[in-house]
């Protein structure tokens, strides 16, 4: 997916031919997955057309809030990010791994044969899909279940004109425009009578696709006037993370007092983690049938949060909550980038808004930063 | 049981177990075993000192368990379990001739080439003296490339040491110091008293020149720490064996983490300078 500059590639699709997008994909023999309304909030299932997209809706987040609401116009993306993550889909919440029968023969949960399409991916989640990529195919050890999952995924971008109230993709760089990774890129331009998306190819598949269903060349005027929402978009950011620093400042403040201060509010009730696009801690369990005949290796999310998460003989190893939300921040923003060479938060603001009760992640770190500077002016 | 490859058809490598047969079973305190495991279609039994292998009891569950040794013939690999829960009963009271899963080895064992020319101390609490059991018999079958060779062994009462026909042949060599302490004694008890840290009495280390190896529990460790930096051992010639939750053993299921590090994969055993901001540290 080699990245393409030229102004020529970019297209311009009308309503409809996001509708035709859709059409294609499916017709290539991808399941298409894009975002939809479920019990008030905007979640990710299989789409067959563009009619279920949450067209003219838009969600209004804050710490431990989310609504959605009318936008007043037709918008298809006019929202940003909900509960749930590609992630899903490519490292499902549950998943078999294998049957075992009694007399030893172990077979493999097949899992190869689905062709993926995401449409409405942002830059944060393509960013936290290329973390997951270093996570569980780019060790020693490959995961057989997200490699399965993820070998033969097309993305659909989304470039975020409306940053939403908890959203700081831009402080930590995989916002508000989609980065490398995607096949198509779209910008929606929407309001003063007009109504189009500016796309771009990522790929040689993306380019195809678009060629296919008919899109015509974007006038520069367009592209401009996409370009100039982008800009735009960038002004409107609310929240920011500094990461200058951020890792030798948490390993240097491990016993900060903002971790005790946090846990009084903090319930551990795992939320955070479950929303999280990049958290990829499971568990596994194991299934028997009622004769003992065969047994089954399953897998689950997991989280930190959990009591038993950290047990071995004799108890948890972090039975406070203090430990837990330390184990959980540090990770994010510390241990990931020594473990996979990047931050393992990409400023989607999941975990701010699906907090039951607010804790900011953006905050508590700027928190352990201040009191850090004054213990050592002291 | 028939060879299988798990990850024949979607590549499910990592997670494939290999069938071994449990060929003895040793009882070495009322609740601890050493079974022998025979694996059943694999090449050999090649493994570092100081590494893992997960262990599968059928329809039970899977759990990570230190290699405390091979036979002698090279045919089958020796576990060391105690049996605290429903696996690791499992896996103690499993029938010889019966099956059980492997997958492993897994993880980075001893530094014993590093250690070569060196003096070396072992130190062990309680079934910590399982991962370190394969490092003392390399470095008695390889004694001539070794200095002074010390072991130090605490367990609570005389009914729970490990081991101890090697105790008493390990006690036997002229080129090993081996001293075994107990918590409380018995009334034929007449070794040391005291935990493990108070044998570092009766040696003395030449701290640029000796490596220690060390696994118990985290609380003996953090102490044992403190005798040898007292004797002046500097941090990167103590190596500590940790011991978290694991799940997966190939650092994918994100149970293990030890500060930025997976003990599965990147462990168990460390270097005290990779591990300093974090060792002995509270819940982490």
């Amino acid at each position: 997916m080699g990245e393409i500059r030229d102004q020529s590639d970019y297209y311009l699709l009308d309503p409809q031919l996001i509708d035709g997008l859709i059409s294609a994909l499916r017709g290539l023999g991808y399941s298409v997955i894009g975002p939809v309304v479920r019990e008030g909030a905007i979640v990710y299932d299989e789409i067959e057309s563009a009619a279920q997209l949450p067209v003219g809706l838009r969600d209004r987040q804050g710490p431990g809030h989310y609504r959605l609401e009318e936008r007043g116009d037709k918008a298809f993306f006019g929202f940003v990010v909900g509960p749930h993550s590609w992630k899903r889909f490519l490292y499902p919440p549950r998943v078999k791994l294998f049957t075992v029968s009694r007399k030893g023969e172990v077979t493999a949960n097949n899992l190869l044969g689905r062709k993926m399409a995401f449409i409405g991916v942002r830059g944060c989640e393509l960013a936290a899909i290329s973390v997951l990529d270093k996570v569980l195919l780019g060790g020693t050890y490959v995961d057989p279940v997200y490699s399965a999952m993820r070998r033969d995924v097309f993305i659909v971008a989304v470039n975020c004109t409306e940053p939403g109230e908890n959203c700081f993709c831009q402080s930590v760089g995989t916002g508000p425009e989609a980065g490398a990774g995607y096949d198509v890129s779209l910008t929606e331009v929407v309001g003063d009578g007009v109504h189009y998306f500016v796309a771009r190819a990522g790929s040689d598949a993306g380019k195809s696709l678009l060629e296919n269903i008919g899109a015509r060349r974007a006038t520069d005027e367009e592209v401009s006037e996409a370009a100039a929402r982008m800009e735009r978009s960038r002004t409107l950011f609310r929240k920011s993370l500094d990461v200058n620093g951020l890792k030798d400042l948490l390993y240097k403040n491990l016993e900060s007092p903002v971790y005790a201060e946090v846990a009084e509010r903090c319930l551990a009730c795992a939320n955070c983690t479950l929303v999280c696009p990049t958290c990829f801690c499971t568990t596994v369990e194991e299934a028997t049938s009622l004769s003992g005949d065969v047994a089954e290796r399953w897998r689950r999310w997991d989280s930190c949060f959990n009591a038993d998460f950290s047990y071995i003989h004799g108890g948890p190893i972090r039975s406070s909550r203090l430990s837990r939300y330390r184990q959980w921040l540090t990770h994010k923003l510390a241990t990931w980038i020594d473990q996979f060479g990047v931050m393992g938060c990409v400023g989607c603001g999941r975990c701010i808004t699906w907090c039951p009760v607010g804790i900011d992640i953006t905050e508590e770190a700027a928190r352990i930063r201040q009191r850090g500077l004054e213990v050592s002016a002291t | 049981m028939a060879e299988q490859s798990l990850g024949a058809a979607a590549g499910l490598e990592p997670f494939k177990i290999d069938w071994c047969q449990v060929v003895g079973r040793a009882k070495e305190t009322p609740d601890t075993y050493t079974i022998r495991l025979r694996p059943l279609w694999r090449g050999g039994i090649a493994f570092n000192p100081g590494q893992f292998n997960m262990l599968y009891a059928y329809g039970v569950g899977e759990v990570p368990i230190s290699i405390s040794g091979a036979t002698s013939d090279g045919q089958a690999l020796e576990h060391t379990v105690r049996a605290v829960g429903p696996v690791t009963r499992a896996l103690t009271s499993a029938r010889i001739g019966s099956s059980l899963g492997l997958r492993g080895p897994f993880g980075r064992g001893w530094p014993l080439r590093e250690a070569e020319g060196q003096d070396v101390v072992i130190v062990g609490g309680g079934i910590g003296l399982a991962p370190l059991r394969p490092a003392i018999q390399y470095i008695i079958k390889n004694r001539e490339r070794y200095g002074r060779f010390y072991v130090l062994y605490g367990a609570r009462t005389p009914a729970d040491l490990l081991y101890k026909r090697d105790l008493q042949s390990w006690r036997a060599r002229l080129d090993t110091q081996l001293l075994v302490t107990v918590d409380r004694g018995d009334e034929k008890w007449r070794g040391y008293i005291g935990v493990v840290t108070t044998l570092f009495r009766y040696v003395r280390l030449e701290p640029n020149s000796t490596y220690a190896y060390v696994c118990g529990p985290e609380i003996m460790m953090k102490f044992t720490v403190q005798e040898l930096k007292n004797q002046g051992l500097p941090d990167e010639r103590i190596f500590v064996s940790m011991e978290r939750n694991m799940k997966c053993g190939v650092g994918i299921c994100g149970h293990c983490q030890f500060g930025p590090f997976f003990v599965c994969k990147d462990g168990p055993v460390f270097s005290l300078s990779e591990v300093s901001n974090f060792f002995g540290r509270r819940e982490v």
